[in-house]
């Protein structure tokens, strides 16, 4: 296992405000909180078993951020050979936020760029740790 | 009324793959509520037949970002055939847009190429439903 770069992937979900709350906290990590040793890919990808997104996944730690209990990013990450580290689902911040509600799917609002935010906390954590081989 | 289904990329790594997304969502809030019906793609993996059966139940018109078309193929590979399709890459490259665009912060330019992108489909679905 690669530790030099985590893939944090989350769902593609268009219904839910809470899958873009997801992708609003992957790119908090990705571009702002942790680049360079972060990344992201297109989740239909693995969907379609493209070859180079299947060897991202298998080759190195991987973090999903599900919005909602379907769990696509974590299952389709699974489904392509790869070990998601960890897996967060949006709304076990939400029911412990729940002042931090997300407004609509184009625009998350304010709570729901603050309750990314807190997401995209813990997956940083978890970079951290993992870049680290703990 | 004759519902549409629009399938847009997942695209998380690319503009065009949140462009593709809030289109979408543009057509399906804004200019055909009611009448556009969607799914997130890869819920054709990690769904039940309900969802493969998507493409059976409506036409679709599959929005994809790039020319990997994802959008197309999962939903050709695991539900039915499209009835149409929409390339954003390639309509960027029509209508001359040739600046970098951002997948996380949409700005002005983001969103009138994503407001031109949602015409796009409007035009599509009303062939469809006539």
């Amino acid at each position: 296992m690669e530790k030099d770069m985590v893939y944090v992937i989350p769902c593609s979900g268009i219904g839910k405000a809470s899958a873009s709350v997801g992708r609003e906290a992957a790119y908090t990590v990705v571009e702002d909180e942790r680049p360079g040793v972060s990344d992201t890919l297109c989740l239909s990808l693995l969907t379609l078993g493209d070859e180079e997104a299947q060897d991202k996944v298998r080759r190195h730690r991987v973090i999903t951020i599900d919005g909602c209990a379907r769990d696509c990013a974590k299952k389709n990450v699974e489904a392509a050979g790869g070990t998601p580290g960890s897996s967060h689902r949006v709304h076990d911040y939400l029911k412990k936020h729940k002042d931090l509600k997300p407004e609509g799917v184009l625009d998350i609002g304010e709570g729901g760029r603050r309750l990314a935010h807190l997401i995209a906390e813990d997956v940083s954590s978890e970079i951290d740790d993992m870049v680290k081989g703990r | 009324m004759k519902k549409v289904g629009v399938i847009s990329c997942s695209g998380e790594s690319e503009p065009e793959g949140t462009i593709a997304r809030n289109a979408v969502r543009l057509v399906m809030e804004k200019y055909r509520p009611g009448a556009t019906v969607s799914l997130c793609l890869p819920l054709y993996l990690a769904g039940d037949e309900g969802e493969r059966d998507f493409a059976r139940r409506f036409p679709v018109i599959a929005v994809d970002g790039c020319g990997k078309a994802c959008a197309k193929w999962a939903t050709e590979k695991y539900s039915g055939k499209v009835q149409d399709c929409v390339d954003i890459g390639e309509l960027l490259k029509e209508w001359g847009v040739s600046e970098r665009l951002s997948r996380s912060h949409p700005g002005r330019l983001e969103n009138e190429v994503t407001e031109r992108v949602a015409r796009e489909i409007i035009k599509k679905m009303d062939e469809i439903t006539g």
